[in-house]
């Protein structure tokens, strides 16, 4: 085990994966000489160099496209998508070509490959570049679609993203990148589709992916002052969602929050309510309490942004409201 | 690019003195105000990506004075020189990227997304290619609507190895619309030099894919942008048809704040720096008995007081209220719905 950052995690996993496997190869813009806008690729181009780790123009839909060719012919390709706001230029070749081929073709071909890209908001970053989209991609059949909110996870995730024989939408947050934890060294794996507990609690569920989780436990930290026991279940993965997890959770807890950084409407909160209420609808004791970003493209002030963004004081009121407890 | 003294020299007395006083001003304003920023930045006034455009004044201010009142112009995020340029209230400018409700955007754009419509500057806008389109777009209007304005669309190198680029200027030919591409080389795109992501290294011939006239011209000589972006808007606006000059030029700074620089040598960076728009301009303008040192003083203190009207502007309007502006224009009107 190590201390390392959200960041470093994904290089190294990347990195181990290069090494592990001559078909993995990767693309992006300004990913190779330039270490990558978020310094994710640190290092590879020069130890890997050029025919491994590929710089592109800035030519979303074609370096996925490409991608997809790449993949059908055998290869494993890694595409770093600056910025989740970028890939909606990318869109027809995730969700037209990428996520189809499959089943489109009898099941005669595959398509393994990752596009791996950041989302979020709060750095003051304007409308056009702080937007949380994964559910547009979760909405996808043929996509896998995972979010680790974690570096233990974001390693073995990736590395297990890399090795899925499916087109693996994979989400990071710029948020993330920085934040630490314990990650175990070497060939370590994360089952892709499984949902993870990580904080366990009796008393309300709270349900939520990528940098959000980190505010539930945050809440959950405060929650427990007042003698409450939040129980954290970070999807990890959004498509497959991972319902036995979900449902187990509030079976237990007969409570629950559910939370997103994107917008609600139609969003991965809306998806996990709905699953509590298809599958644990017997055990709630009250409405469940939904907490999501305002739904207005991101302002560039400040307060603004922050106003938009779910806090963990919200997180906090939420369990108290569905516990029905008037918050302090 | 070699270059011909003599025709600089012609070029340069076949406009008048009020003219290159004017140019000197504008150039000088935008470095001093880009500064400025710069400084606001590091004091944690200005938030956000901030793309400076230090080292560029000759290209967009030599191409923006080509227009005439009523013309559109759209830009991307490395974009407060351009709005200025073009007319913008450089303390509106300056108060949205201190994020106040005096700012063109009231706030909610920041650096990369101006805005003012009265002025027809059509935006600053952050995902690289896009605006382009856009232009095509107001373009399409002026046709439509048979009115003698013309377009100009800003981008860079890097834009034009996407898509949109291409598919904009194949419709603004096929459409036959007044529209200037104004492809801003400053040899970077981030990190990627030209010829690591472009397969043809000068951009203007590109635009010979779509049978569009095109040249390239020298993005530190102020007179040539203008010389050649005034021809090409004048055909623009007769014929109706779409005009593509590249100008080449260098970004001094990185391309953001965060931005390390390593892609690139310092002796590269000093070179270039060397061949400085304004520096060289002044030493023209000298030469050829247009204005004197004395003059250049005066712009200078002229300018820095604009700059300075900016910042107090600025640091005087208030900061907008969340209760009051946050779902303010999310449409047009009362939605009657009530969304989250
Ligand atoms: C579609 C899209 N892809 C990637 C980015 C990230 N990005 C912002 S600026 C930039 C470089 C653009 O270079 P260029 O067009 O030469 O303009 P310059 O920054 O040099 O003015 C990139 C890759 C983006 N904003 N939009
Ligand atoms: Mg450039």
């Amino acid at each position: 085990m190590g201390q390392m950052t959200y960041r470093e995690a994904l290089n190294q996993a990347l990195r181990e994966e290069l090494l592990r496997d001559e078909t993995v190869m990767l693309m992006g813009e300004d990913i190779g000489l330039f270490d990558g806008s978020f310094k994710v690729t640190q290092g590879l181009y020069k130890e890997f160099g050029e025919r491994r780790v590929r710089d592109t123009p800035i030519s979303e839909d074609t370096i996925v496209g490409a991608a997809v060719g790449a993949a059908l012919a055998g290869l494993r390709p890694v595409v770093e998508i600056m910025t989740i706001n970028f890939s909606l230029l990318a869109t027809d070749q995730v969700v037209n070509h990428a996520a189809k081929i499959r089943y489109m073709f009898g099941g005669h071909a595959t398509v393994p490959m990752v596009v791996r890209m950041p989302g979020g908001g709060g750095h003051q970053l304007g409308a056009q570049h702080s937007q949380s989209l994964e559910v547009w991609y979760a909405t996808i059949p043929g996509l896998i679609v995972v979010a680790p909110a974690t570096p233990a996870d974001a390693k073995g995730m990736l590395k297990a993203s890399i090795r899925d024989d499916n087109p693996v939408i994979f989400i990071e947050n710029e948020g993330l990148y920085n934040t630490k934890g314990e990650v175990p060294e070497g060939e370590y794996l994360t089952p892709l589709g499984r949902a993870d507990v990580k904080r366990a609690g009796s008393d309300v569920s709270i349900v939520a992916h990528s940098r959000m989780v980190l505010l539930a436990l945050e809440a959950a930290g405060v929650l427990a002052k007042e003698g409450i026991e939040a129980e954290v279940v970070d999807l990890r993965s959004l498509r497959p969602l991972d319902v036995e997890t979900i449902r187990a959770s509030v079976e237990k807890t007969s409570h629950a929050v559910v939370v997103e950084e994107g917008w609600g409407s139609y969003g991965i909160t809306a998806e996990t309510a709905a699953t509590i209420y298809e599958t644990a609808f017997d055990f709630l004791d009250a409405p469940l309490v939904r907490i999501a970003g305002v739904e207005v493209p991101m302002p560039y002030n400040h307060n603004m942004e922050q106003a938009c963004i779910p806090t963990v004081e919200q997180i906090v009121a939420g369990a108290k409201k569905t516990l029905r407890k008037a918050a302090a | 690019m070699a270059i011909d003294t003599q025709a600089r020299d012609k070029a340069l007395a076949s406009h008048s003195q009020d003219e290159l006083r004017g140019l000197h001003h504008l150039m000088l304003l935008n470095r001093r105000f880009e500064e400025k920023v710069g400084e606001m930045y590091t004091r944690a006034k200005v938030g956000g990506f901030l793309h400076l455009n230090i080292g560029e004044e000759a290209t967009f201010v030599g191409a923006i004075k080509a227009l005439q009142p009523g013309d559109y112009l759209f830009s991307t995020y490395r974009e407060h020189g351009h709005a200025i340029s073009h007319g913008v209230d450089p303390r509106r400018v300056m108060a949205e990227l201190f994020g106040r409700v005096d700012g063109t955007s009231r706030g909610r754009g920041g650096s990369m997304h101006l805005f003012d419509g009265e002025k027809r500057f059509m935006g600053g806008y952050a995902i690289v290619a896009g605006s382009i389109a856009l232009a095509v777009g107001t373009a399409l209007a002026s046709v439509y609507r048979e009115t003698n304005e013309v377009t100009m669309s800003f981008f860079g190198d890097g834009a034009t190895n996407n898509g949109t680029f291409h598919e904009s200027l194949n419709l603004a030919k096929v459409w036959k619309l007044p529209l200037v591409f104004l492809c801003v080389n400053n040899q970077y795109g981030m990190g990627s030099a030209v010829e690591r992501v472009s397969a043809v290294t000068e951009m203007y011939r590109k635009a010979a894919a779509y049978d569009i006239p095109a040249e390239r011209v020298d993005g530190m000589d102020v007179i040539a942008v203008l010389d050649a972006s005034r021809a090409a808007a004048a055909r623009a606006r007769e014929e109706k048809t779409p005009y593509f000059i590249e100008a080449v030029t260098y970004r001094y700074r990185g391309h953001s704040m965060a931005d390390p620089g390593t892609y690139r040598s310092k002796e590269e960076v000093e070179e270039w720096r060397r061949r400085d728009a304004i520096e060289g301009f002044r030493h023209r303008l000298l030469e050829a008995g247009m204005a004197t040192e004395q003059d250049f003083e005066a712009d200078e203190a002229d300018v820095a007081r604009v700059v300075l009207e900016a910042v107090d502007f600025a640091d005087a309007s208030p900061e907008p209220d969340p209760a009051v502006e946050l779902r303010k224009d999310v449409y047009v009107g009362d939605v009657p719905v009530s969304w989250r």
